[in-house]
């Protein structure tokens, strides 16, 4: 279980914190979805769950704290961090690691850093590839990657490490439709495997398919939570700058029009 | 205004990546295009053929019928501008302002039209009320605007977009809707990569799709994504949009768009029963 309790946090340099009072569990084996409208923290929330902020990256925690498993990790050093959750940024190009000639070792380079002996270490490259489907990327040079295969390598690397708890931002953000249902099954088996998941996306037509809760947060403030059937279906949603699942706008459309709206669901 | 061609162009990164085979591509001037295709088949390759950034390794690329061969890049650029997936990549000022001031400026312009450009950039996008900060104090969303506002304020006669939508919410994609088609009504041609199909139907009137390198499909919304075009999509991994599947199971013909598909049951009338 990995949980925020009443978080406000401060960037540092910066008066006014970004996140206010923002509490959320995680609990093993399920999924989340952070949703909310362009710079309402998704992203600072992401670093915040993950102990990187401001563990790594300085800042302030001015109330609250990250627990897990029941134990407090401000102070925590990035390695015992690194064995209890991950992190995917936005943007693959800033998390690969620049020192790896090949996709396979710039995976194999999560396991190896938590000390796994070499065997444990290959295995773990060769599934973690095998799973997101992209075993014929293992010889290509990092750098020449598009930015949807850099994606599916960074989640690669992350699910070799399996943490037991993820924190994902926007990790589909330049794949393609194909890319994207193969990321949505392998963390769908990484939650089965019992792992805790955090994605924030805008993409609600996977929250829909993936998530058991959905979290919106707008200004900083988690102003919704509950189960994703209902908070995707809330007509306030657009409020918050979050488009509704293409289902759910359909039903909404052809209901407008005084049309069965039942043919969407079928 | 430009016409841009590409003639069997192919292309092969040093590393021995073949990225582009035969492309036989034509946009007219004023066009809005989108170009879709799976991670890695050359879409990204291929507009970078357009302002000179890659030079074909076969094949030619012309603009208005000039071999771009003997064109410099300098003198493409002033042609085509392209806003480039990662917004970190092409931003380096640390005023709004000036970021955006850049591009007309170094093209030469007077100082009147690179204030006016600016501003006009900066409204068009939503970003005039943030004009004297710095581009790391605003979200990577609006610095995806604001590497746009940059482009825009070039006025180039094409503007190629690569993954304009990625990572905005809801209003941030209608803004970059409202730049397509305020280019689009200003004779510009606007060539875009995506994977957002909701916005390739709604926003473009041709759909060019690749594949390995090459071009497999290229018509309107309403033909690439109808149901006989299917089995070629889905051998590029592309799910045609929602609306597009219901419509055909409901026997409305081709529906890529939301609108399409309630105004053909609306038409139709009556309770919609699937036809299979």
């Amino acid at each position: 279980m990995l949980r925020l309790r009443e978080v406000s946090y401060r960037y540092a340099g910066y008066a006014r914190p970004v996140l206010h009072d923002v509490s959320l569990d995680l609990a093993s084996g399920e999924i989340v979805g952070l949703v909310g409208p362009n710079e309402a923290g998704k992203s600072t929330l992401c670093l915040v769950a993950s102990g990187l902020a401001p563990g790594s990256i300085g800042g302030e925690l001015t109330g609250g704290g990250l627990e897990i498993d029941g134990a407090p990790m401000a102070g925590q050093p990035l390695h015992e961090l690194a064995t209890r959750v991950g992190i995917g940024f936005q943007n693959p190009a800033t998390q690969l690691s620049g020192v790896a000639g090949s996709v396979f070792e710039e995976v194999a380079l999560g396991p190896m850093n938590l000390g796994l002996p070499a065997r444990e270490t290959v295995a773990r490259t060769r599934a973690a590839l095998a799973t997101l489907r992209i075993e014929d990327l293992a010889e290509r040079a990092p750098r020449r990657l598009s930015g949807g295969q850099g994606q599916l390598v960074v989640l690669a690397s992350l699910l070799a490490m399996r943490p037991p708890h993820l924190i994902l931002d926007e990790p589909t953000a330049q794949l393609d439709p194909d890319g994207t249902r193969s990321v949505g099954e392998a963390l769908r088996r990484l939650a089965a495997s019992g792992a805790g998941l955090l994605i924030a996306e805008h993409k609600t037509d996977l929250l829909a398919e993936l998530c058991d809760r959905v979290v919106v947060l707008d200004g900083g403030r988690l102003v919704a939570a509950g189960p994703a059937a209902r908070i995707l279906s809330d007509p306030t949603l657009a409020g918050y700058g979050v488009e509704p699942p293409t289902a759910v706008r359909l039903e909404r459309a052809l209901a407008a029009r005084g049309l069965d709206a039942a043919v969407v669901r079928q | 205004m430009i016409r841009l061609t590409l003639e069997r162009v192919g292309f092969v990164y040093p590393d021995g990546t073949r990225a582009l085979d035969g492309v036989d591509l034509q946009v007219q001037p004023g066009e809005a295009v989108a170009i879709i295709g799976q991670n890695g088949s050359g879409k990204s390759t291929l507009v970078r053929h357009l302002d000179g950034l890659l030079r074909p390794t076969e094949g030619r690329v012309l603009h208005d019928g000039l071999d771009t061969r003997s064109v410099r890049t300098a003198v493409m650029a002033r042609a085509v501008g392209i806003v480039f997936q990662d917004p970190d990549r092409q931003i380096f000022s640390r005023r709004i302002r000036d970021e955006v001031a850049f591009g007309p400026r170094i093209l030469g312009r007077s100082r009147e039209r690179v204030t006016a450009a600016v501003a006009e950039a900066l409204e068009i996008v939503g970003l005039s009320d943030v004009a004297d900060q710095n581009p790391y104090d605003i979200g990577t969303s609006r610095r995806k605007l604001l590497a746009l506002a940059s482009i825009l304020a070039m006025e180039t006669p094409v503007v190629v977009l690569d993954e304009p939508t990625t990572g905005q919410d809801a209003r941030g994609v209608a803004r970059v809707t409202a730049v397509v088609e305020t280019l689009r009504d200003a004779g510009r041609t606007v060539i875009a990569i995506s994977h957002d199909m909701r916005f390739v139907a709604e926003t473009f009137e041709r759909v060019v799709v690749l594949r390995q390198g090459r071009v497999v499909l290229d018509g309107s919304p309403g033909e690439v994504f109808a149901e006989p075009a299917w089995p070629t999509l889905k051998a590029t991994f592309v799910e045609p949009p929602l609306p597009a599947r219901l419509g055909a199971r409901l026997g409305l013909g081709s529906t890529p768009t939301e609108k399409a598909l309630v105004e053909a049951l609306a038409a139709r009338g009556g309770p919609a029963t699937p036809v299979r």
